[in-house]
């Protein structure tokens, strides 16, 4: 950490965890305290960490539903306007109505299934803001280490019950090592 | 793996139950091996394969060109053989792509953890596969410049496609079936481009790894939303997967062809097209597995559990012949009957043969569990179950048409060597595809193995005393 970056606005303050238990047991507790703006860190999803951070369940399952939903009509639209008033093609001599539903079916099956498969892959990115190219996090040196075999807390100093020094005590008696104040880029 | 009293030791002693990850290895362990083969230098044997699998490649693409600029002509197929080696190559790719689908999306949903180690691969096989099958639909029209007539779009007539045609339902189910495969592998993709952005040397490679993954924090914040896209996905994915080679099925079961006219093809397709893409992720990950000593990763565990999903599979395959013959027995439709008599013991009796031999036959001896840990019996088993399914194909449409409802109308079909060498090419553009996956991408989705490591339940405690191996804990 250069001098000029000291000058800079405290993001928050990171702690190490030696394992994956020793993680959920302080996420347990850093939720307890109150906290509200915090995350933890880690090679992989820990199964529970979203009851040990107290968050619900994604609220992406019904952004994804919206995309099907919007997949299952644009089918629907794309198949019957031409079909029935367009271009009504006589096919063996069925009618061409919307009471024909079942061959239409597998279009509007499959673009329902498009729509909510683009719809989850970018609202995962969407709602996590990224892509994102600079954040504090990455000139913490250790946190390299995130994607391979390391587990972080992190406090952000935006939590109204942020302290620089008691949160550093804090996190120091849950067991997090290495404690250290990252600073803003910008 | 001598099992001599078998009969005096408990069954929870033979057929314990092993860790996923075989040896204890650490986290950092999974990602400096699986890491370290995109980061070391490429082997010789890979250069030397690559070479070999793009020169193949090279002339299957020729082949293409040159059909491209000749016209179908080129190909064996005639009237009324128009469909042959053209479809029944689609119909092979694509039922391969199957295989990783199912292991990324139904095994998911079934919490099958061991799919962890496998799961990144054979969903890049898939997507090669489907690329190599997307080749077949667009040269066969002969005059490529009128594909965009498989588009929903109108024609310069103003004559819109037939929304209800299985031909337009496979367009749609294709083309949905490799995006949505694309986006599924990618996602999984990310958090492995993430660690790879950490460990890279050069700001280059530091630089589009983190692009590639978007500047992945593994935060729970946001592993909260990928966790729930991802099983979504899963979810999507499971109907989606079953829907592809049903559709497919469709284009021959909805017409009037002997032998076509079944309602038994979509199942039958889909258990068929699992089969092929199981033996086919065999095929692939017994060298890669030796090659590149993943063998605590991707275990002998793995390898069995496969095996026994190729039973399965070639066991339903198995069924539904026979049940094909019987009904068409049943029946009591001449053409029917004449078309399974001539299946097998027509003038193409040895493709019948030999499907039915490497498909229902071969498959059988992975009951015996010594055959199932044993590499050179599962890489036999599973190349003859890549045969029988081309073979399968081949069966179903070429003698199908052959010989239809008029004896004036018969004629054989023989492939020509374009139709030989196209084929051949494909296999070489997918072994290509599959070669620069395994160099320039991690081949194992290390964040989800580490995710089945014992020590990455939140509830687990290292055993106290004794240095055994720690019991991985039942899961609710």
């Amino acid at each position: 950490m250069s001098a000029a970056a000291i000058r800079k606005p405290v993001f928050g303050i990171i702690a190490e965890f030696p394992s994956a238990t020793t993680l959920y047991e302080a996420a347990e507790r850093v939720r307890d305290a109150g906290f509200k703006f915090w995350d933890v860190h880690s090679p992989f999803p820990i199964h529970g960490m979203n009851k040990a951070m107290g968050l619900g369940k994604s609220p992406l399952g019904y952004i994804i539903f919206c995309g099907g939903f919007l997949g299952f009509t644009t089918a629907a639209l794309l198949e019957f306007i031409p079909s029935s008033f367009l271009f009504p093609l006589i096919v063996h001599g069925k009618p061409v109505n919307f009471f024909t539903v079942p061959p239409f079916f597998p279009i509007m099956f499959e673009l329902t299934v498009l729509i909510s498969a683009f719809t989850a892959f970018f609202g995962v990115f969407i709602l996590n803001r990224l892509p994102r190219m600079h954040h504090p996090l990455f000139d913490h040196e250790p946190f390299s280490r995130v994607t391979n075999d390391a587990f972080f807390l992190v406090i952000e100093s935006v939590d109204p019950r942020f302290s620089e020094t008691a949160t550093r005590e804090f996190l120091e008696g849950i067991g997090g090592k290495e404690v250290t104040v990252l600073y803003a880029n910008d | 793996m001598a099992e001599s009293d078998a009969s005096t030791t408990a069954f929870v002693e033979r057929m314990p139950r092993h860790p996923l990850v075989w040896n204890n290895h650490s986290m950092a362990w999974i990602s400096d091996r699986i890491a370290g083969i995109v980061e070391n230098k490429a082997p010789l044997w890979w250069w030397v394969t690559i070479a070999i699998t793009s020169s193949f490649a090279a002339f299957g693409i020729f082949c293409i060109l040159y059909l491209l600029f000749t016209g179908v002509g080129v190909w064996g197929n005639n009237i009324p053989v128009g469909w042959a080696w053209d479809i029944t190559n689609f119909v092979f790719w694509i039922g391969i792509g199957h295989a990783g689908t199912l292991i990324s999306a139904i095994l998911h949903l079934c919490r099958q953890k061991w799919r962890t180690s496998i799961n990144r691969a054979a969903e890049a096989m898939t997507l090669f596969a489907v690329i190599c099958a997307g080749i077949f639909p667009a040269i066969h029209v002969g005059r490529i410049w009128m594909v965009w007539f498989m588009a929903p779009v109108p024609n310069p007539n103003w004559i819109w496609p037939n929304f209800r045609s299985p031909l337009m339902w496979d367009v749609f189910a294709v083309s949905t079936y490799f995006t949505v495969s694309v986006l599924f592998w990618y996602l999984g993709l990310v958090p492995d481009l993430a660690t790879m952005r950490d460990r890279a040397k050069g700001r280059v490679s530091r630089t589009i790894y983190w692009i590639l993954s978007f500047g992945w924090r593994g935060g729970n914040r946001q592993w909260r939303h990928y966790e729930m896209a991802y099983l979504v996905l899963a979810g999507i994915s499971t109907p989606l997967v079953l829907s592809v080679h049903s559709t497919v099925s469709f284009d021959f079961a909805t017409s009037l062809v002997p032998g076509w006219h079944t309602t038994i093809f979509p199942p039958y397709f889909v258990a068929g097209a699992i089969f092929g893409g199981f033996a086919m992720v065999l095929t692939l990950m017994l060298p890669a597995r030796s090659l590149y000593k993943l063998h605590d990763v991707f275990t002998w565990d793995h390898i069995d559990v496969m095996c026994k999903l190729l039973l399965l599979t070639g066991s339903i395959v198995g069924y539904a012949y026979c049940m094909e013959f019987f009904v068409a027995f049943y029946g009591a439709n001449p053409f029917e009957r004449f078309a399974f008599l001539n299946r097998y013991f027509g003038p193409y009796w040895w493709a019948s043969w030999t499907m039915f031999t490497c498909n229902v036959i071969m498959p059988q001896l992975m009951w015996v569990r010594a055959f199932r840990r044993n590499w050179a019996i599962v890489f036999f088993v599973s190349m003859c179950a890549n045969a029988g399914m081309w073979f399968e194909r081949f069966v179903i449409f070429v003698i199908s048409l052959h010989r239809d409802f008029l004896p004036s109308a018969w004629r054989m079909y023989y492939p020509t060597w374009v139709d030989v060498f196209t084929f051949i090419g494909t296999h070489g553009i997918f072994l290509t595809l599959f070669l620069l996956f395994i160099r320039f991408l991690p081949m194992v989705a290390m964040s989800e193995v580490k995710s089945v490591l014992p020590e990455s339940d939140p509830h687990y405690h290292p055993p106290v005393g004794g240095g055994e191996e720690p019991v991985e804990e039942a899961h609710a």
